[in-house]
């Protein structure tokens, strides 16, 4: 990562503490324009809540939050929204009285149209923006059918498009494989190597394989810190990671280098 | 300010006097919002029932035993009426938490009508029972004794809940649920059973208040939605599921209620509504709410 | 139904009723003026209930300032109808911006609450304010409001005049709703903090609808004053507010038309059949509410699809 590229997001020693739990325990983070990077950790590591400091949902006990240099601690999540972040959600997080269409009509209006106007208006570069977004996550054909007909890969799906709509420069997607079959995982991560280059990607993940196939850089988290961050490779090999994943087991069985060598593995035995 | 003291000792304590009842009227409606999210706007339509019960039962001039008979049968119609009423709740479980909020406004409706239908649309009074019902004086002034007499139930049914709710299982299993509902589900208690437990004696509570300040209020339609409105000041102020906040909130109301009205008349209401709606911004939670547990 | 095939049948419901105090007498003309006036209230309620998911339980407070206001300024100043429905849109709209700035801070029940009390509050107000209101004995002697110089004394001209406005009201709200506006504040009834997640500031957009949705209901509150020619305190407490919400919860929530129809059962329930059932429309309406809510939960008019 070069230095002349100041980060877009980061933070510095941010914390969170709920009653005597410490969710997250000074955490410094940076996210580099055009980032693509992941976040994991075993289950209680503190990522979700990490995520929700750096959207705004939730009001840090201590330290700061930065985007492109400013200090947007005290802002609240709409207005880091219109600043630029978008978030989707563990749980897709959409609109259920309305079409696919409407629901990322909806988000593209915030950053695009005129979402207050009291009068219905024609809008042909929203539409077909809309469109355009639908398309990329393969929804165009479900366009008018309800929230409530979709598979929930397909819902996954629609939470990312919704994501986009407001041209975010930062990403920020929580579980997006989620529940998703290898099919589904194999369309996601195709979705995600084209975004474009001038998006900061910053996910969680716990599919390993979607992790190292996207991400230029992984943080490890653990009980709320930060275990280790760096390269992938760096964090595969590293012993700390996989006795904070798994005690003292083998780390080869966690990390599978690629699907070939498993194929060959099965072959000889 | 012992002058002050004087001359207002009245109102003092009859603001301690309301606020016995309102506890006792809203702590049943605060420990079914706590426990079940459901605003039961029937709170007031119970007492006023109980009040009507008084009066029919024990006339105008109570005797003790009327009294007594009066206090039973409230309790009773408040208990059945509390199951009655979690049952229907129940059923809309699955809808939101304003679809059974709409229900127990529409069954108020309902109540109200067939009360002013049996019992007519005028004033009752009702005097209180024999030995409750002269004055003492105090320093200087006549006091009703029955007011007193409120003041102390009010103290020994607030420390009564109290022991109930700290000290017996019971009580543990009412604050585990306030505080958090779905890991009481989990650990396999029987749900609607507590429901409808707590809906009883908080229903039973609303109408036993009714009778008990018959005497201070009469029976009268719109009673219901005078209380009702208290009720609620009450539990937002003092907090959802909180027998403590209650407390709290009961005299707190009481006083604004009474001593507000003697001094400043009818801004006594702007402060009134005036403080629910600061701690509704400030403090959704009310002054003692619990932290988790109520969901829109 | 296919939404041309509404349109028809809107356009011939709006003929019909053109016409109707053409051949209807003044009885019945006047419970229609009353049914649309009540319309009225009921649809601004329910851009609150409906469309944005903000349950009031006080919105007769609005309903109410409006019909002191239009009443006042027919006693003071003029009576030319539209100054009263300015007048009262103004006021109502203000008092709804100060109330609304309060409560719209509050989620379900207890923005319930919330609204419930400042309803309370201005029946409060309406009863101690002796000097403007008239107190508790409200204000009465209205005079007949003018339409371009003519005072609307006859039951049909008065009747023609609301429907006017009931129209020109009902146009507002459904541009509204069919508007990038009406799209936010539905995402925002499915799903506030998502909304908020997107940028939007949602409580700027709650302000503005119980802004919009008081002015409407009090507009409807002038043409009350306009026909009652009195105004009472309980116009704006919970006496005022439980009936509109009945009308809008059993009409149905969200739907073209469900809040007239709503409105058209209370009214009729109450003061058509109210003496025939012995003054216990309560009873009625509380039961027709309950079995609503338990048997047909979208209302009667139940909302389709994605609206």
């Amino acid at each position: 990562m070069s230095a002349a590229h100041a980060p877009v997001l980061s933070c510095t020693g941010l914390a969170r503490t709920f009653g005597a739990l410490r969710a997250v325990d000074g955490i410094d983070l940076s996210l580099a324009t055009g980032a693509r990077h992941a976040l994991i950790g075993p289950n209680g590591a503190g990522k979700s809540t990490l995520f929700q400091l750096l959207a705004g949902g939730l009001r840090p006990s201590s330290g700061r939050v930065w985007l492109d240099g400013r200090d947007v601690t005290r802002m609240s999540d709409a207005a880091r929204a219109r600043l630029g972040i978008s978030q989707t959600f563990q749980h897709s997080s959409l609109f259920p009285s309305m079409t696919v269409g409407a629901n990322v009509t909806l988000a593209a209006e915030r950053a695009l149209g005129k979402p207050w106007s009291p009068v219905p208006r024609h809008a042909p570069a929203l539409r077909q923006r809309v469109e355009e977004l639908l398309a990329d996550v393969g929804l165009l054909g479900r366009r008018a059918f309800p929230v409530a007909a979709l598979s929930h890969g397909e819902c996954r799906q629609l939470e990312i498009a919704v994501a986009l709509a407001t041209a975010p420069r930062v990403l920020l997607l929580d579980e997006p494989a989620a529940g998703m079959s290898p099919a589904e995982s194999e369309r996601l991560a195709e979705l995600l190597d084209r975004l474009p280059a001038a998006i900061a990607l910053l996910f969680v993940e716990h599919d390993l394989d979607l992790v190292f196939r996207l991400a230029t850089r992984v943080t490890v988290l653990h009980l709320g810190k930060v275990l280790l961050s760096g390269p992938p490779e760096e964090v595969r090999g590293s012993a700390e990671v996989q006795e904070a994943y798994l005690g003292t087991g083998r780390l080869e069985d966690l990390f599978l280098a690629d699907s070939q060598e498993v194929a060959a593995e099965v072959e000889r035995a | 300010m012992p002058a002050w003291f004087d001359n207002h000792l009245i109102s003092l304590l009859n603001g301690l006097a309301i606020g016995s009842l309102l506890f006792i009227l809203a702590v049943g409606l605060s420990l079914i919002f706590g426990m079940m999210d459901v605003l039961n706007l029937a709170h007031g339509v119970l007492f006023l029932a109980g009040a009507y019960a008084a009066w029919w039962v024990a006339g105008e001039s109570p005797s003790w035993p009327g009294f007594l008979a009066a206090l039973a049968v409230a309790g009773a119609v408040g208990a059945l009426a509390g199951i009655g009423l979690s049952l229907m709740v129940e059923r809309l479980r699955h809808r939101s938490h304003l679809a059974q909020a709409q229900l127990t406004l529409g069954l108020t409706l309902i109540a109200a009508d067939i009360l002013s239908v049996v019992f007519g649309n005028d004033v009752h009074t009702i005097n209180p029972p024999p030995g409750l019902d002269g004055s003492v004086m105090l320093l200087g002034k006549a006091y009703p004794v029955y007011r007193l007499a409120l003041i102390g139930l009010g103290a020994l049914l607030a420390s009564a809940v109290h022991l109930i709710v700290e000290r017996t299982s019971l009580g543990a299993l009412i604050r585990a649920t306030v505080a958090d509902r779905q890991m009481v589900a989990a650990v396999g208690v029987d749900a609607r059973k507590v429901k409808a437990a707590v809906f009883a004696v908080g229903a039973l509570l609303a109408t036993v208040a009714g009778v008990l300040g018959a005497p201070v209020y009469g029976a009268r339609p719109g009673l219901d939605g005078t209380v009702l409105l208290l009720a609620l000041v009450v539990v937002v102020i003092g907090g959802l599921g909180s027998v403590r906040g209650a407390v709290v909130g009961a005299l707190v109301i009481g006083e604004i209620d009474t001593l507000g009205r003697s001094l400043l008349s009818d801004l006594a209401s702007f402060v009134l509504f005036g403080a629910l709606a600061v701690v509704l911004i400030l403090r959704p939670r009310g002054l003692f709410g619990a932290a988790s547990g109520a969901r829109t | 139904m296919s939404s041309s095939r509404a349109r028809v049948v809107m356009i011939a419901g709006l003929v019909a009723l053109a016409v109707a105090p053409l051949v209807i007498d003044d009885y019945a003309a006047t419970i229609l003026a009353r049914v649309l006036v009540f319309a009225l209230f009921a649809a601004s309620l329910d851009l609150l209930v409906g469309i944005t998911g903000l349950p009031s339980l006080g919105h007769g407070a609005y309903f109410g300032a409006g019909a002191y206001a239009a009443g006042w300024v027919a006693i003071h100043v003029t009576t030319s109808a539209p100054a009263t429905l300015l007048a009262a849109a103004a006021v109502s709209a203000l008092v709804a911006l100060v109330a609304g700035s309060v409560a719209v801070r509050a989620r379900g029940v207890f923005f319930l609450m919330l609204t419930l009390a400042l309803g309370e509050i201005a029946e409060q107000l309406a009863q101690s304010w002796h000097s403007v209101t008239g107190g508790s004995d409200g204000l009465y002697g209205i005079p007949a409001s003018r339409v371009l110089g003519v005072a609307l004394t006859e039951v049909r001209w008065f009747t023609w005049y609301v429907l006017a406005v009931f129209i020109a009201g009902m146009a507002i709200i459904r541009t509204i709703v069919a508007s990038p506006l009406g799209a936010t504040l539905r995402g925002i009834r499915d799903n506030e903090p998502r909304m908020r997640a997107l940028g939007y500031r949602t409580y700027h957009y709650k302000l503005a609808v119980f802004v919009i949705a008081g002015a409407i209901a009090g507009v409807a509150g002038a043409l009350l004053a306009a026909q009652q020619r009195v105004v009472t305190p309980a116009d704006l407490g919970f006496a005022g507010s439980v009936p509109v919400l009945v009308a809008v919860i059993v009409g149905g929530e969200a739907t073209s038309w469900g809040p007239c129809v709503g409105a058209a059962i209370v009214v009729v329930v109450r003061d058509v059949l109210g003496p025939s059932l012995g003054g216990h429309s309560s009873l009625v309406l509380g039961s027709v509410f309950v079995a609503v809510v338990f048997l047909l939960p979208g209302g009667l008019a139940r909302r389709r699809g994605s609206r």
